[in-house]
């Protein structure tokens, strides 16, 4: 049994420890964000969040990941309720088929999650291990800054809430 | 790189002369698929099924339900369609539940391909939303005993004086709508449009950013297990043995499926059946018979195969005398889908019927050739259309269906679903085929193009089901299917002569269509089909042409446009994108191109700028501003969002993408063999102008940017480099090679 | 006696003084409009490219030759200067003479001496007709203006004055001999391994004066914090070089040995670019140098049973992260049939192996080439270090390496010498 901890919530998993994280979270949790593009470490459509950090989880063997934070799509949020990125990607209206989209809000979370002001070159650089055959790159690119503003503007608003009597 | 000047021989034109008459004819028959019947007595689809109810239904309760034959593929169609509805209707758009393909439940509307949906479905359900709502509002008119001018539709309901509402579930009682639609339709007009025009947001996107059921991979059904199917190393190579005796040991393994030279396995869970598929792998023997052509002589082995001609372009006028003449030979790779998600697929069967969930174009087509591979009868197949990743036409969907239903029968009471590899999927999807083309034109003395002449020779460019032997999996079984016999697409949509007939006014043109049967690699359908290389080829020469006759490339273009809406498209793109003739800096160039698809589809105007890396031949694209005219525009910024998409992968083909193999097999197995375009070389924006024509009918707009985009890039970077590049890709390797040292 | 011993030592000093003046003088700026020949302009960009000129001077996302790129030795950091023919910032006002004496001295246009980073120990064994032909690339090359960081050099390695020393100790501008017995591939391979291309200036290792140590050619060395294998007898390969997979490996990627990553990569990369024939005359040459007496006591190892009972952890590691693409024989794009195969496996240190796992390997950007993802979000350095050594212990003969953690740590803070 090895202990995964995915989305805040902990759970008990019987797989095999080579299972790679992927088939674990798609198969065994029924979580559908992470997708399967490769299978090589080449595509990114199966990126997750582990410990803040973007990983492949196609290449991610559950056997290391005891006791770490994983966060999928699902960890962000709903449909009813989705988080300030989802939300950001619905305003932009980024994507087409859309396949490559759960993996490249993932490796954006991670990257807006270290850096909220991120450069224009920074974004094109973090994103490049993440593809889309559909070209909705120039609209991923705006969701992501979309939701960087938005980001900035909450942290800008933050203190004068608190300084209110 | 300047290419051979070559000239199509004497035998091309004679070979043409003969062969033209018979096969305008016996083409004239085939494939409803990228086809619309020449004499429509109804509008779009409605002539494939003639009852209002086989495209819309009211229930009792008032909810509203739309059937298309049509199928989502990312091209956003879904949102679309209920924008359509909802807009004739007189419903909230949130109101209507829409079903997309399914052979039990919706209309036969052939394949979702050739950009055809608006134009076919969406039509089809304009109008019959528009009938319905009439016959709404007649019963409304009886039960209140009013004149039916005097009630009108609004929001689910029929409203009439004093405000009395009738909802529409009250009103339909009986089969009141199992009526026949008609000809003509009262459509709305053009002002009283409230959804159509409206960039409605897409309404699959929230589910598919928060992670719902969105693709077939993502269908889970009860008791469902898993499976991956072990392929060949190579096309013709046949399983000579396997010992499966230690792999049907392996934890999970619930069946090893052989017959003939397919090879499956199906496990309960999923990465027991990927570690069974690769033990199988390596038991499995086989043959190598494969001998594929070279691939540095691709274009001469295609050339020395045998043709039909077509000469579907031949008139003549008197015109000024030639001044001077140019002649150029493009040439365009085979090129991959390249889907994100690899095929897949799930099937369910009972021991008497089958279920196929599948991401492929065409449901009806799929049943057939199932049920022809599994010798069942037609109604004892169902294909249901589930979104996969974007497939740009006919890569292995079709083909995981036909996995999933052999595996499935071997395993009744189970469903089954099978999961291609991505090695799989670049080593056996249908490529786009290679292609060349000759150009050859004259401009007199003032600069006018007076003749034309232009060669394309190519593969088929559909080798779609219905039939049996299409399938991957019917051609490797025991008793194995063949494929059918190559056959071109007709014009005016054509194949690979699509878009071959230049829209430009030239008094003088002879375009021939050399179709060349024999296919060294597996062909199908690829989004645009012959126009990626027939538009960068014309676009391309007509830039050739402008510089032989120092005109600016964007005035040349429309000094040779009679057309106003491919002038208005044309001179938008040139705005928009700030175009002049103003020197760039040392390595900038800009480029221009345009097309309208089929020269019956949506026009587009591609306007690009390009820096070349002098000392590696790298091409960094700028900004790039696309004009755009789909006819009555249903979502803009749907239609933007194609757009858009069509420039960036028309990008990634055009300066990258080659499908690599050696005599015994393709060597592009992966994104490492097969790079495409990443973040880190998108261009700087891409704006797209939507020019609306209210009133006009819907054009298909989904393949529109491919074409025109890769023109304008190859024009930009001539324009940087002053080395005009007519093969394909535009690598460093080959720029660097054109600019030299 | 003593007066004169006294003025001999002083003429002596003069005699130096004035023969260090008279190589350092400053070469008057020319800047007149040059114009070369283009065969000898094409010439030179395929001796630019065999030369790898660009690798150091070329920024990351920099203009080509522009210079910026940071070296970094023992001593300090030092920065590959601007030599394109802008006149201020570039090398745009120097003389051939000038562009001559840099190469083959290492003394620039203004007098200064040159740090031996750049590679003019083996320049200067360079055919005149050659320095001709870069100096006629160099110079038709866009004009950048781009002022370069100063390097960063601690005391008293900053003191240029020390390098005139350095080079009565250490620059040997004895042309490369010709080897009568050898073929003509042959000894045009040996000259441009040994002058052209410096191959030892990485591959030989150096003293602490930073020279390169003439007993040990090629018995491999550093380079950027990896390092660089021999390439003669001494290479622990197990699987033999040949000319055709050493051609195949300078070109692009060879099934015996995998192909070129990290420092290396970018000279595969400009190999790609010039005649066939110079890099088999390399690959012969450095066939010739491996050489080994008896190649056939040489193979593959593979411990798989008693490394997994060494470290089951580094085992269990290895199946679930590394074996989906390195336990497929082969069938996987750029992998080699076994990691066994690797150089770097049984190389002295795992730096290259930690490296690779770390980062990752990405090809240029639209170019066919391995792609391997970076491992450093996924494992800890702990994780790392166990799949290091059962690497090491599965497949190689070698002693265990020691230092593996703190290579780990540091190939991970990218920092490049102990
Ligand atoms: S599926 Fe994991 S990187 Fe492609
Ligand atoms: S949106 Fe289809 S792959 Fe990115």
């Amino acid at each position: 049994m090895i202990t995964l901890n995915v989305n805040g919530r902990s759970h008990e998993i019987a797989d095999e420890p080579n299972t790679p994280l992927l088939y674990v979270l798609r198969d065994t949790l029924e979580l559908n964000g992470a997708k399967f593009g490769c299978g090589l470490g080449q595509c990114g459509s199966c990126t997750v969040v582990v410990d803040g950090k973007s990983v492949f989880s196609c290449l991610t063997p559950i056997s290391i990941l005891q006791g770490r934070k994983i966060t999928t799509l699902e960890g962000l949020g709903s449909e009813d309720a989705p988080s300030p990125l989802q939300r950001a990607f619905i305003e932009e209206q980024a994507a087409q088929c859309g396949y490559c989209i759960p993996g490249m809000i993932m490796r954006a979370h991670a990257l807006l999650t270290a850096n909220r002001t991120p450069t224009d070159a920074q974004i094109r650089e973090h994103m490049n291990p993440n593809l889309c055959r559909c070209g909705t790159h120039m609209r991923v690119l705006a969701a992501i800054k979309r939701a960087a503003r938005g980001m900035q503007a909450a942290d800008a608003s933050a203190p004068r809430q608190e300084v209110r009597p | 790189m300047n290419a051979p000047l070559v000239t199509p021989s004497r035998r091309d034109f004679l070979a043409g002369a003969l062969v033209v008459s018979f096969s305008l004819r016996s083409l004239s028959s085939f494939a409803a698929e990228e086809q619309q019947s020449p004499k429509p007595p109804l509008p779009g689809s409605l002539k494939n099924a003639l009852m209002l109810d086989a495209w819309i239904r009211v229930d009792a309760d008032g909810t509203v339900t739309v059937f298309t034959g049509k199928c989502e593929i990312g091209q956003g169609i879904r949102t679309a369609l209920i924008q359509v509805a909802a807009e004739e209707l007189e419903v909230e758009a949130r109101a209507i539940h829409l079903v997309t393909a399914d052979t039990v439940r919706t209309a036969n509307e052939g394949f979702t391909s050739g950009s055809n949906s608006m134009k076919d479905s969406g039509a089809a359900i304009r109008n019959a939303a528009a009938q319905v709502r009439e016959i709404l509002i007649g019963i409304a008119a009886e039960r209140i005993g009013v004149a039916a001018d005097q009630l009108h539709a609004q929001s689910g309901a029929i409203v009439g004086p004093g405000n009395r509402r009738i909802g529409y579930g009250e009103l339909v009682a009986g089969e009141v709508l199992h009526a026949a639609a008609q000809p003509a339709s009262r459509l709305k007009t053009p002002e009283a449009l409230r959804v159509i025009g409206q960039s409605m947001p897409r309404v699959d996107i929230p589910g598919k950013v928060t992670g719902g059921v969105s693709y077939v991979q993502d269908l889970r059904l009860p008791n469902m297990v898993h499976a991956r199917i072990v392929r060949p190393p190579s096309y013709e190579a046949r399983l000579q043995s396997l010992d499966p005796s230690a792999i049907e040991k392996l934890p999970g393994v619930l069946k090893i499926v052989r017959d003939g030279s397919f090879l499956g396995v199906i496990a309960e869970r999923e990465f027991q059946a990927i570690t069974a598929a690769h033990a199988l792998a390596a038991a499995a023997k086989w043959d190598s018979a494969t001998k594929l052509p070279d691939e540095k002589n691709i274009f001469g082995f295609i050339e020395s195969l045998p043709g039909q001609d077509y000469i579907i372009a031949d008139k003549h006028a008197p015109s000024g005398a030639a001044a001077q003449t140019l002649e150029a030979v493009y040439r365009r790779p085979y090129q991959l889908h390249g889907s994100i998600g690899p095929s897949c697929a799930v099937a369910s069967f009972d021991g008497d019927a089958l279920t196929v969930w599948s991401h492929a174009q065409g449901m009806f087509p799929l049943r057939k050739a199932i049920a022809e591979m599994l010798h069942f009868a037609e109604d004892k197949v169902r294909c249901i259309h589930m979104e996969g990743a974007g497939c740009y036409g006919h890569n292995g969907a079709d083909d995981a269906g036909a996995d999933a239903a052999l595996l499935a029968r071997a395993l009744p009471g189970r469903p089954v679903r099978v999961q291609w590899t991505r090695e799989q999927e670049h080593q056996w999807e249908p490529y786009g085929p290679a292609m060349l083309s000759r150009a050859r034109a004259s401009l007199d003395a003032s600069g006018n193009i007076v003749d034309w002449q232009y060669d394309v020779r190519s593969n088929t460019h559909s080798t779609r089901p219905p039939g049996a032997g299409q399938l991957l999996a019917a051609r490797h079984l025991e008793q194995p299917f063949k494929p059918d016999a190559p056959k071109p697409i007709p014009q005016p949509e054509g194949g690979g002569d699509r878009n071959s007939i230049p829209l430009y006014a030239v008094p003088n043109v002879r375009v021939v269509h050399h179709f060349v049967p024999d296919m060294p690699l597996r062909v199908s359908a690829h989004r645009s089909l012959g126009a990626y290389l027939n538009v960068f080829s014309i676009e391309s020469f007509m830039d050739e042409l402008a510089t032989a006759a120092n005109a600016d490339p964007v005035e040349f273009r429309l000094r040779h446009m009679q057309e106003s809406r491919a002038r208005k498209v044309i001179s938008t793109a040139a705005e928009r994108f700030g175009w002049s003739s103003t020197p760039l800096p040392r390595g900038r160039g800009r480029g221009f191109a345009f097309a309208q698809y089929k020269n019956l589809g949506a026009y587009c105007a591609v306007a690009i700028e390009a820096e070349v890396e002098h000392e590696s031949g790298r091409v960094r694209l700028g900004r790039a501003v696309a004009a755009v005219d789909s006819g009555q525009a249903v979502n803009p910024d749907g239609i933007a969002n194609q757009i858009q998409g069509g420039v960036v992968q028309s990008a990634s083909w055009t300066l990258y993408e080659s499908v690599r193999f050696e005599p015994t097999r393709i060597l592009s197995q992966d994104w490492s063999t097969y790079p495409i375009l990443r973040f880190g070389n998108v261009p700087e924006s891409v704006d797209v102008h939507v020019i609306d024509a209210p009133g006009q009918p819907f054009l298909g707009t989904g393949e529109a940017a491919q074409g025109p985009a890769a023109a304008a890039i190859a024009n930009a970077v001539a324009h940087a480099t002053g080395m005009r590049i007519r093969d394909l890709p535009l690598n460093a390797a080959r720029v660097k090679a054109a600019i030299g040292v | 006696m003593l007066r004169l011993v006294l003025s001999i030592i002083f003429i002596a000093i003069l005699a130096a003084a004035a023969l260090f003046y008279a190589t350092h003088l400053t070469i008057p700026e020319e800047r007149t409009q040059r114009s070369f020949a283009p065969d000898i302009v094409k010439r030179g960009g395929e001796l630019a490219a065999l030369g790898y000129c660009a690798s150091c001077h070329t920024a990351e996302n920099g203009k080509p030759f522009a210079g910026g790129r940071p070296l970094a030795t023992p001593f300090g950091t030092i920065y590959g200067t601007n030599i394109t023919p802008d006149p201020e910032t570039g090398i745009g006002a120097w003389t051939r003479a000038a562009f001559n004496r840099a190469m083959r001295d290492g003394v620039d246009r203004a007098g200064r001496d040159l740090y031996p980073a750049f590679p003019y120990d083996h320049f200067t064994k360079l055919t005149d007709e050659d320095l001709g032909a870069l100096y006629a690339f160099l110079m038709t090359r866009e004009a950048v203006r781009a002022q370069n960081p100063r390097n960063e050099l601690a005391f008293p390695y900053n003191l240029r004055l020390l390098l005139a020393g350095w080079k009565l100790l250490y620059l040997d501008k004895a042309p490369v001999p010709i080897d009568p017995t050898k073929s003509a591939e042959w000894n045009r391979g040996a000259y441009l391994v040994e002058a052209l291309s410096h191959c030892g200036a990485c591959h030989t290792p150096r003293d602490r004066f930073g020279a390169e140590i003439a007993s040990k050619r090629l018995d491999g060395g550093e380079a950027e914090g990896w390092w660089a294998p021999p390439l003669n007898r001494t290479s622990p390969s197990p699987v033999p070089w040949s000319e055709e997979s050493l051609f195949n490996y300078l070109r692009s990627w060879d099934s015996g040995h995998g192909g070129a990553v990290g420092p290396m990569a970018p000279v595969v990369a400009a190999l790609a670019a010039v005649p066939e024939q110079d890099v088999r005359a390399i690959a012969a040459y450095i066939a010739s140098t491996l050489a080994k007496p008896s190649e056939s006591e040489k193979r593959v190892e593979d411990n798989q049973t008693p490394a997994i009972q060494a470290n089951s952890q580094g085992a269990q590691l290895y199946a679930g992260v590394c074996a989906a693409c390195h336990e497929t024989g082969g069938y996987v794009p750029f992998t080699v049939a076994s990691l066994g195969q690797h150089t770097s496996i049984h190389g002295p240190d795992p730096r290259n192996v930690i490296h690779v796992i770390i980062h990752g390997i990405q090809p240029p950007e639209g170019t066919v080439g391995a792609i391997m993802p970076a491992f450093a979000d996924t494992l800890n350095d702990a994780q790392i270090a166990e799949i290091v050594s059962y690497l090491r212990a599965r497949f190689s003969s070698g002693p265990q390496w020691s230092n593996i953690a703190d290579e780990v740590g540091r190939v991970r803070r990218r920092e490049t010498s102990p």
